[in-house]
C-alpha cells in the first residue's frame, strides 16, 4: 500500500507528523497527481512553526491542497471510475464489503421482553396525556357490522309507523303486528306485553314515558292504550282522540302527544279524565314524525304533506273552543313525507329532519329563527335520524335505494361510515338510554343493535335494570 | 505501598466487561422507567453510582435483562461486541420511536495480549453517573410517548460470532430521518462506551 509518491518524504519520523490524506479513493482511481504529497509536506511543516502563536483548531489536520484538488478535479475522477480494470473493481467491492456491510451482525433475543400490562399502561397513558398539553384526539372505532341481530317476524312494513322505542329503564319495546314485545337489554329477556285484538290492530306506534314506567301504544283503530310495565297492566285507553290510526307518539312529562292519520296532533294529559288539552291543526295528511325538544318547550312534527311544523308550548292555548293553535314555524322545503326528526342534544334550537323517497335530504333548522341551516342530499329515503349524545355526529337510517345506516359528522356532514347490513329498508331507529347503542329495525324482519356511538374513553354508566317483579309495584300509589 | 495503590486501580478485561454490562442493565432500567414503558409502580429505588437508580420488579423484565447481561459480558470479554441498542417501539404499530445506542470500542491489545490497564473505580463511576443523569434528564426534550410501548435490545457483534441458540438475527430497526442527541461517554480504558439517543422527530415541531 506504500504510495509511490511518498518517496520525496525525507524520513519516516517526519512523515508521522503529518496526517496523510486518505489515499484510498485516489489510489484506486489512479488519479494521484504527482505533486500531491510533496506539496502537503512543504506547505504544512513551516506553517506549524510560523503560526504557533495563534490557536487555529486542527489546521494541521487539514489539507488545503488536497481539498482544492478534490474540489477542482471531480470530473477527472469520475472519468476514471468508468474505466476501472476488473482487478480494481474487485478490490473496490472487497473494500466496500469490508467497510460497510459485513462489519457486524445484529442480534436480538429470541424471547422478547414481556409487554407492559394493558390496564396499567392505559392508566399511565391517561395520566400522561392528561398532564401534557392537549391529548391527541383518538380515532374512534366505528364497528362496520351490527353487534347483535334479533329476529323481528311479522313486522308491518309501513314507512309511516313508529313501532320501536327504547325506554330510559333500558327496555326496548317493539311492535310486531298485533303484539307488543319488551326486550330487556340488560339481561336479554323478552316478554310479550300485549296482543291487540285483530279488529284494533296492528299496533302503529309505541312510546315510552319519560320515567320509563309507562308505555303508550297507538293503534290502527285510533285508540291509544297506556300500559304500566312494572305491573304489566293496562292503565287506561284513550278513545276518540283521532279519527284514524295513530302513527306517532311523543311524551313530554305527563303530556302524551299523539299524531294521527287525520293530520291532527293532540296533547293528552294522561292524569286527567278529559285528557285532551291541546289540538294542533296544521298538517293536511298523516302525521308520521313527532319529537319534543329536550327542554320540552317545542314540538316538531312531520307529516305526509311534506311539511315540518314547530309548535311552541307557550303559544298553545288551552281554550279548545278557539279550535286551533298556530304553529311557530312551518317548513315546506321537503319534497316527501317527513318521518325522521331529531333534536340536537348539544344545541337546543337545532332540529334535523329527513325527507322520504322523493326528497332524500337531511335538513337542519334553527327553530328559533326558522332558518334552514343546511341541506344534504343523501341519495336515499330517510327513515330515521339520531344524534350521538357524546360526539357531534348524526346517524341516519335509509330506505330505498341504499337500505343502510349512515354516520355523519356535524356540521361538516362528512360521511364517516355507511353500514349496510340490512337487506330491506330501515323502518325505525332507537337509541339506548346510555346513548352508545342504536337499534334499527328493518323490513327484512331483523332488529339490529349497533355500538356505533360507543366511545372508548367514556366509562359506561351502569343502568338499573327494570324490575318487573312484585316488589317494584309497591313504590306505586294505586 | 506504591504497588498496592496501583493494584487497586488495575482493571482487567473481565472486570471491565462486568462494569459495562452492569452499566447497561442499569441504563436499560432507567430508560424503561423514565420513558414510561413499564408502569412506575413496578420499579424500586436502589443506590448505585452515587445516585438513586430505579430497578424493575417485574419478573419478566428482570429475567430478560439478567439473561441479556450474561450474554453481553461473554461477548465483551471476547471483545466481540460493537454496539448495544435499546429500541422502544409502539406496541400497536411496532413503529420504532426511540433508539438508545451504546457503541462499544474495545481495546484490541487487551483482548489479544492480555495487557492490564489502570483506571480508578471512582473515576469510572463518576463518568457513568454523568451518563445516568443525562438519561434521566432526557425526558425534557424527547417527544412524549403517548401510546403503549414495548422495547427490544439489539446487539451488534463481530461477524465471526456464533449466534447463540437464544438469539436470532435481526434488522437494525432504524428510524427514518431521526433526531440524534449524543450523551456522555465513559471509558474503562478497555471498553469505551459512547451513548447516543436517536428518536423520531415530533411532527408537532415541524408545523
Amino acid at each position: 500500500m506504500e504510495a509511490p509518491g511518498s518517496g520525496s518524504v525525507p524520513t519516516a519520523k517526519r512523515r508521522r507528523l503529518v496526517p496523510r490524506p486518505p489515499p484510498v479513493p485516489l489510489e484506486v482511481a489512479g488519479a494521484r497527481g504527482p505533486y500531491m504529497p510533496p506539496l502537503c509536506i512543504k506547505s504544512k511543516n513551516p506553517s506549524l512553526k510560523c503560526y504557533g502563536d495563534r490557536f487555529i483548531p486542527d489546521r494541521s489536520a487539514m489539507d488545503m491542497d488536497m481539498a482544492y484538488f478534490l474540489l477542482t478535479e471531480p470530473k477527472k475522477e469520475k472519468e476514471n471510475t468508468d474505466m476501472l480494470s476488473p482487478a480494481e473493481e474487485a478490490y473496490k467491492r472487497l473494500l466496500a464489503e469490508k467497510l460497510l456491510n459485513n462489519r457486524s451482525r445484529i442480534l436480538a433475543f429470541r424471547n422478547k421482553p414481556p409487554e407492559p400490562e394493558g390496564i396499567v399502561q392505559q392508566l399511565l397513558y391517561e395520566t400522561l396525556t392528561s398532564s401534557q398539553t392537549k391529548p391527541a384526539r383518538k380515532c374512534r372505532h366505528i364497528p362496520q357490522s351490527s353487534e347483535r341481530t334479533l329476529d323481528a317476524p311479522g313486522i308491518v312494513d309501513d314507512f309511516y309507523l313508529n313501532i320501536l322505542d327504547w325506554g330510559c329503564k333500558n327496555v326496548m319495546s317493539i311492535a310486531l303486528g298485533n303484539t307488543l314485545y319488551l326486550w330487556n337489554s340488560a339481561d336479554g329477556s323478552i316478554m310479550d306485553l300485549v296482543t291487540i285484538d285483530e279488529d284494533d290492530g296492528p299496533i302503529t306506534s309505541v312510546s315510552w314515558s319519560c320515567d320509563g314506567q309507562r308505555i303508550a301504544v297507538g293503534l290502527n283503530s285510533s285508540d291509544i292504550q297506556l300500559w304500566d310495565t312494572s305491573s304489566n297492566r293496562m292503565l287506561r285507553t284513550l278513545h276518540g282522540v283521532h279519527q284514524s290510526r295513530v302513527g306517532s307518539l311523543a311524551w313530554n312529562k305527563n303530556i302524551l302527544t299523539t299524531g294521527g292519520m287525520d293530520g291532527n296532533i293532540v296533547n293528552n294529559d294522561v292524569r286527567m279524565r278529559s285528557h285532551v288539552v291541546h289540538i294542533y291543526r296544521g298538517h293536511e295528511d298523516e302525521v308520521c314524525g313527532l319529537r319534543w325538544s329536550g327542554s320540552g318547550q317545542q314540538l316538531a312534527s312531520g307529516g305526509n304533506d311534506n311539511r315540518v311544523h314547530i309548535w311552541d308550548v307557550s303559544m298553545a292555548s288551552s281554550n279548545l273552543s278557539l279550535g286551533h293553535n298556530r304553529w311557530l314555524h312551518r317548513f315546506g322545503d321537503h319534497l316527501a313525507a317527513v318521518k325522521a326528526l331529531a333534536w340536537c342534544p348539544f344545541q337546543s334550537n337545532l332540529l334535523a329532519s329527513g325527507g322520504g323517497g322523493d326528497d332524500r335530504c337531511i335538513r337542519f333548522w334553527n327553530t328559533h329563527t326558522g332558518l334552514c341551516l343546511n341541506s344534504v342530499d343523501t341519495g336515499s329515503q330517510v327513515c330515521g335520524l339520531l344524534w350521538n349524545k357524546n360526539e357531534k355526529e348524526l346517524l341516519s337510517a335509509h330506505g330505498y335505494v341504499q337500505n343502510s345506516l349512515a354516520l355523519w359528522k356535524y356540521p361538516s356532514m362528512v360521511k364517516l361510515a355507511e353500514l349496510e347490513d340490512h337487506t330491506a329498508r330501515v323502518l325505525c331507529l332507537a337509541q339506548s338510554p346510555d346513548g352508545f347503542t342504536v337499534a334499527s329495525v328493518a323490513a327484512d324482519e331483523t332488529l339490529r343493535l349497533w355500538k356505533i356511538f360507543e366511545t372508548s374513553e367514556d366509562a359506561k354508566p351502569v343502568f338499573k335494570t327494570v324490575n318487573t317483579g312484585m316488589f317494584n309495584s309497591f313504590s306505586h300509589i294505586r | 505501598m506504591a504497588s498496592r495503590t496501583a493494584s487497586k486501580d488495575i482493571i482487567t478485561l473481565r472486570g471491565s466487561a462486568a462494569i459495562v454490562s452492569e452499566f447497561f442493565g442499569y441504563a436499560a432500567n432507567s430508560i424503561l422507567y423514565n420513558r414510561g414503558v413499564y408502569p412506575e409502580e413496578s420499579f424500586t429505588k436502589v443506590k448505585k453510582y452515587g445516585l438513586t437508580m430505579l430497578l424493575t420488579q417485574d419478573e419478566g423484565v428482570k429475567t430478560f435483562i439478567a439473561n441479556l447481561n450474561t450474554q453481553l459480558s461473554e461477548w465483551l470479554e471476547a471483545g466481540k461486541l460493537q454496539r448495544i441498542v435499546l429500541v422502544i417501539m409502539s406496541k400497536a404499530t411496532s413503529e420504532v420511536l426511540e433508539r438508545w445506542n451504546f457503541s462499544i470500542q474495545t481495546d484490541p491489545e487487551v483482548v489479544d495480549k492480555g495487557v492490564i490497564k489502570e483506571k480508578s473505580d471512582k473515576e469510572i463511576m463518576r463518568e457513568i453517573q454523568a451518563i445516568m443523569r443525562q438519561v434521566a434528564s432526557c425526558i425534557t426534550y424527547l417527544p412524549c410517548l403517548d401510546e403503549p410501548c414495548i422495547f427490544d435490545v439489539l446487539a451488534y457483534t463481530d461477524m465471526d460470532v456464533a449466534v447463540p441458540f437464544t438469539w436470532v438475527e435481526s434488522d437494525a430497526k432504524l428510524i427514518e430521518n431521526p433526531q440524534m442527541v449524543k450523551l456522555h461517554s465513559f471509558d474503562t480504558k478497555i471498553h469505551k462506551v459512547d451513548t447516543l439517543v436517536s428518536y423520531k422527530v415530533d411532527e408537532w415541531d415541524e408545523e
